[in-house]
């Protein structure tokens, strides 16, 4: 670089300093170094996973080296300043490269170097020499077209004394080397266009502004919004079916930028086609293209592996996901169950209001799937749809927030049918499962019904006071008997309110550590006895309980609720969503991308291709005959190289001697062998 | 290419290459024309643009090979052969996997393909062996041996192409779509490869070496079967159905292959290379000049099919993932391996270097490779769908 700091006038450095500089771009060692330097700086870039959000970063790296990584730009390696110097340089230094090469390869490929010297032709390691019979002309004139006619291009030169002739094959072996390297400048432009350095620049110098907050499109401010003059960019956008989208988003670091497109894209059909095992098939969008250029829209359809290109803008199916699906949910109070069900009518991505005991909840639908296909328990070769589903999330004011995962229709676990609802606290935790057992008809109704009656407190009272006799020891008096029958109504209420956790929190209350474990014991006989009573009164009402008692699958229920009941306690809401109808929209995600450098690159492309065949493949090879009276008549020195594999031009060079020899009427060979031998 | 005998009588007339040809290469060329015609006309309508491309391409190519290489004419005709015997026998019911003899023990994908790694095996013990005991016979047998396991391996890919159809017709495609095909692939790949070099040079003793890198890719694949179940024929995901794969994979896999061989070539060059040049082992093994100049050779056939395969990539990826480069990590190693091969050749084409410097790069080079193809799909996250262990 000492080039530039040279003043005016001092002209002679200057020069000098320049061509220092040439040498030093266009040098092998330059050359070899960016190659190496920057495969580094790409393994950098794998290794370390690229534009995630940044707070993922500081996590990993902690905040003095997250600053550290950042300020390298080592989060986007690839558009990172230093990385765009390194693939510059190699775009310069084999530019200067080629410029430098081209003139010899080209003599190279021209010249025929008639004037060597024999002395020089000596020298060579592929050398013969004998006498031939007839004058200098006329074996000269023989040899030529003997190298002729094996396919070498063939000039002739007397000189006072002798006549040369030079053969040459295969030159476009050094076409090949310019193809090559002209090929890695062509594809480096390509790549610098479509790597839009200008927007990278003025995005470095503040006039374009990445935007960090989730906004809407509608939303974003001008500074962070780029017109549809843009020449180059590759962004993404989500379009709900019977939606339409005229932006795409460009991801930058650790925001985004909104990009403006001359058209509209409208979404009219997004189609998930899967195969049996449940793995997707095909991903397909019918989009409609709106543009007051257009007679009408353009209707296309695109999937994976078949873009749309339109006017230099290919647009790609990228991904897929909900689109707004219109939910009806049922929603039943856990603590109030005999309340009618309330109906919600929601979507995905929309939040609702509702009002509890334990104040307002704001119910946020996340997604809905139509579709749960696992491998089903029995074998797992064979699949099982566990039908639709949908997530959401219950935050209270406080603005803490619980996950939910429901099924709509019934899971079927060995034979017996449940409610199923996951909840976890963050995404990052499995879902922790409810499992509600439906009644006969395939309802919650005996389920609630039941817990409504353990939830009155006066029927409890009453149920205790009937069975007293079996809970409390006859001769006690009716004060102590009072007593007990509160503190009986006080645990199943505390059971059915608070669930397991509450019957725990209250023995480690009130019980000693040693007889925790039995007093737990006996709080379950008594719950068991008490709320057992109560479902025998509701099964006698349902009129299924006849002589022969309580049956298998009644009997199950009642465990299966009672586990319900204990796991409610950790359940977290106050309500029990069921989903009642759906309206499945799905969006598909699409890829918009313009790359005015793409067919420069393929020419690029292209041209590597065959040069790099013609480099491997077409050997540049050159031979001499120099002809001079010798004693017979004429003294033949032959000799060649070839530019690649010296064993396959040795095996070639001593059949063109053969052919040399016979063609000039010569049976013994003079000096080559020993000749051959010396230079071994 | 070397002087012809008639040519040598007068040097004056040359005959044109196609006058060169012996009947045997024409009837060579006969038969390929011919089953080409064939198929096109009985299966043509069946067949898309794309597919009538690749039936007109595979002409010359095939033409080239078995002019070019003798070897592969018997080579082609026998695979051919056994495949649509295998085909036959099927008739339209893969349940005759099971019950037919010879596909269930010969010529069915999975059996053909144990049988390739069977006789992959056999093949390394053999030139090894043949290497000690010093003996030509064993010698032979172990290329028999090699030309067997690749016939059986690609007659095993065709099979598994068929059978794949027979699951159901959307299930069938072309078996270079996973890792566990991939390899097999690559076995025979890289056994054609060398034994192409092992007539050229009319020299087996590199056999052992280039024979102990395909029976380390048959170790990872029977590993990869018991392990992980990979033979199971498994549908395509959207990304992979596309015909790019169909020629990006397979020549991808001709880089692989040089690049594997040099590697192997490299280390036996730097044992030749610590020898006595009198030892007897020294005259057993191929000699340093040898090595070096295959070694080249393998790479720069590995080079320029590599860089074939990184642009046929490209262009999948201009059609699949919107744009023809993303850094993506599986791409990116491409790029690794790709330049460090580039720097290879400066360094032996411009710098003239040569021997222990070139080799070590190379053995090196085989790591990079290796990670390239196996280490980005186990440790890295990317775009690219398949082969994650
Ligand atoms: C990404 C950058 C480059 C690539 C991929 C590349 C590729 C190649 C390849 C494949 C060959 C063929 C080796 C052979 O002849 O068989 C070659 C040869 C050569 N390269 Fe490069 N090259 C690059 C950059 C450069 C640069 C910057 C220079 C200038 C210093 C250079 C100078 C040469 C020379 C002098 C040859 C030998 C040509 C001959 O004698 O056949 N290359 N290059």
């Amino acid at each position: 670089m000492a080039g530039f700091t040279n003043t005016p006038n001092s002209p002679r450095p200057r020069r000098s300093s320049g061509a220092i500089l040439v040498e030093f771009l266009g040098s092998m060692n330059l050359a070899i170094t960016l190659l190496v330097a920057i495969s580094v700086a790409a393994i950098i870039g794998t290794v370390l996973q690229q534009n995630q959000p940044y707070p993922d970063y500081v996590r990993k790296f902690g905040p003095f080296w997250f600053e550290v990584f950042e300020r390298l730009g080592l989060y986007d390696v690839y558009s990172a300043g230093w990385f765009l110097v390194l693939l510059g340089l190699l775009l310069v230094s084999t530019a200067v490269c080629v410029y430098r090469n081209t003139p010899t390869m080209l003599r190279d490929m021209r010249h025929f170097r008639l004037d060597v010297q024999d002395k020089s032709l000596r020298a060579f390691h592929q050398r013969a020499e004998w006498q031939a019979p007839g004058d200098t002309p006329a074996v000269a004139e023989r040899a030529g077209a003997v190298l002729a006619a094996q396919g070498y291009r063939v000039r002739a030169k007397a000189h006072a004394e002798r006549t040369v002739v030079a053969g040459m094959r295969g030159s476009w072996n050094r076409l090949g080397y310019l193809l090559t390297h002209v090929a890695i400048v062509v594809i480096c432009i390509g790549a610098l266009v479509d790597g839009n350095l200008p927007l990278k620049l003025s995005e470095r110098l503040g006039h374009i502004k990445v935007e960090t907050r989730d906004l809407p499109a509608n939303q974003i401010p001008p500074e962070s919004t780029l017109a549809t003059d843009n020449p180059a960019f590759r962004g993404s956008v989500r379009i709900p079916e019977g939606g339409q989208a005229d932006f795409v988003f460009l991801n930058v670091r650790d925001g985004f930028l909104l990009q403006k497109l001359p058209f509209r894209v409208e979404l009219v059909d997004f189609r998930v086609d899967h195969y049996p095992s449940g793995q997707p098939k095909s991903f397909e969008s019918d989009l409609l293209i709106h543009d007051p250029e257009l007679p009408e829209p353009l209707k296309h359809t695109i999937a994976v592996n078949h873009p749309l290109i339109y006017k230099g803008y290919a647009i790609y199916q990228a991904s897929f996901s909900d689109g707004g699906s219109e939910l009806t949910v049922m929603a039943r109070s856990l603590d109030a169950p005999n309340l009618d069900p309330l109906e919600l009518k929601g979507a995905v991505y929309q939040n609702l209001k509702v009002v509890t005991p334990r104040g307002p909840l704001t119910v946020e639908f996340i997604d809905f799937k139509p579709h749960n296909v696992f491998p089903s328990e029995e074998d797992g070769d064979r699949f099982t749809d566990y039908g639709p589903s949908v997530v959401f999330k219950l935050r209270n004011e406080a603005g803490e927030a619980m996950e939910y995962l429901n099924y709509m229709a019934p899971v079927s676990l060995e034979g017996r049918h449940y409610f199923m609802s996951g909840m976890r606290a963050t995404p990052a935790e499995p879902y922790r499962y409810l499992y509600i057992p439906m009644d006969a008809n395939g309802s919650l109704e005996r389920f609630f019904t039941l817990r409504s009656r353990v939830l009155d407190q006066e029927h409890v009272r009453r149920t205790v006071a009937a069975q007293a006799e079996g809970l409390i020891p006859a001769d006690s008096d009716a004060a102590t008997r009072a007593g007990l029958v509160d503190s009986i109504v006080h645990l199943v209420g505390l059971f059915g309110r608070g669930g397991m956790d509450a019957l725990v929190g209250q023995v480690e209350k009130a019980v000693p550590e040693a007889d925790r474990n039995q007093a737990m014991e006996s709080y379950i006989t008594v719950l068991q006895s008490v709320i057992g009573s109560i479902y025998l009164d509701q099964l006698r009402e349902e009129g299924v309980l006849g002589e022969q008692g309580v049956s298998e699958a009644d009997a199950q229920f009642f465990d299966d609720t009672l586990e319900a009941f204990a796991a409610l306690g950790s359940y977290g809401s106050p309500l029990l969503m069921q989903l009642a109808d759906f309206r499945h929209v799905e969006a598909s995600g699409l890829q918009i991308a313009r790359a005015p450098g793409k067919n420069i690159v393929y020419l690029g492309c292209v041209m590597l291709m065959a040069g790099v065949f013609f480099m491997f493949y077409l050997h540049h090879r050159r031979v001499w005959v120099s002809v001079a009276p010798g004693e017979h008549g004429a003294r033949v020195l032959f000799a060649g190289s070839g530019n690649r594999d010296r064993a396959e031009f040795a095996t070639e060079f001593e059949g063109l001697q053969r052919v040399l020899m016979t063609a000039t009427g010569t049976a013994e060979v003079v000096v080559q062998k020993e000749a051959q031998q010396s230079c071994q | 290419m070397s002087v012809t005998s008639e040519a040598m009588k007068d040097g004056l007339t040359r005959p044109a290459w196609w006058r060169r040809l012996g009947w045997f290469d024409w009837a060579w060329g006969a038969l390929v024309v011919l089953a080409s015609l064939y198929t096109s006309a009985r299966y043509g309508a069946l067949m898309d643009g794309f597919e009538m491309v690749i039936l007109a391409g595979t002409v010359p190519v095939t033409l080239g090979l078995g002019w070019m290489w003798k070897a592969m004419r018997p080579y082609t005709l026998v695979v051919a052969l056994l495949s649509l015997a295998a085909i036959a026998l099927y008739g339209g019911e893969l349940a005759r996997g099971d019950s037919n003899f010879f596909l269930k023990y010969l010529l069915s994908s999975q059996s053909a393909i144990m049988w390739m790694s069977a006789l992959f095996v056999m093949a390394t013990a053999a030139y090894w062996l043949s290497l000690f005991m010093r003996s030509e016979f064993t010698g032979r047998v172990a290329s028999a041996l090699t030309w067997c396991a690749s016939t059986m391996g690609f007659i095993g890919l065709m099979v598994r192409w068929r059978e794949s159809y027979l699951i159901g017709p959307d299930v069938g495609h072309i078996p270079v779509s996973n890792l566990y095909e991939v390899f097999i692939l690559f076995a025979v790949i890289t056994g054609l490869m060398y034994l192409y070099y092992e007539g050229r040079y009319r020299s087996r003793a590199m056999g052992a070496f280039a024979l102990t890198v395909i029976s380390a890719a048959v170790a990872f694949l029977l590993w990869y079967t018991f392990e992980h179940q990979a033979h199971e024929i498994q549908p395509l995901v959207p990304a992979l159905q596309s015909y790019w794969m169909k020629i990006h994979v397979p020549t991808n896999f001709v880089g692989y292959g040089g690049f594997a061989l040099a590697a192997m070539l490299g280390i036996a060059y730097l044992i030749v290379d610590r020898l006595e040049p009198a030892s007897v082992w020294a005259t057993r093994l191929p000699t340093l000049a040898q090595l070096d100049d295959v070694m080249y050779k393998a790479i720069a056939l590995g080079f320029a099919f590599f860089t074939v395969a990184t642009v046929l990539g490209a262009m999948w990826a201009a059609e699949a993932w919107g744009g023809y480069w993303s850094w993506d990590p599986k791409e990116t190693w491409a790029l690794i391996v790709w330049l460090n091969y580039a720097a290879w050749l400066h360094m032996r084409l411009t710098k003239g270097w040569r021997g222990r410097p070139m080799a070590w790069w190379a053995i090196i080079g085989l790591f990079v490779t290796t990670f390239a193809f196996l280490g980005v799909n186990m440790f890295l996250s990317g775009l690219h769908s398949y082969g994650t262990l």
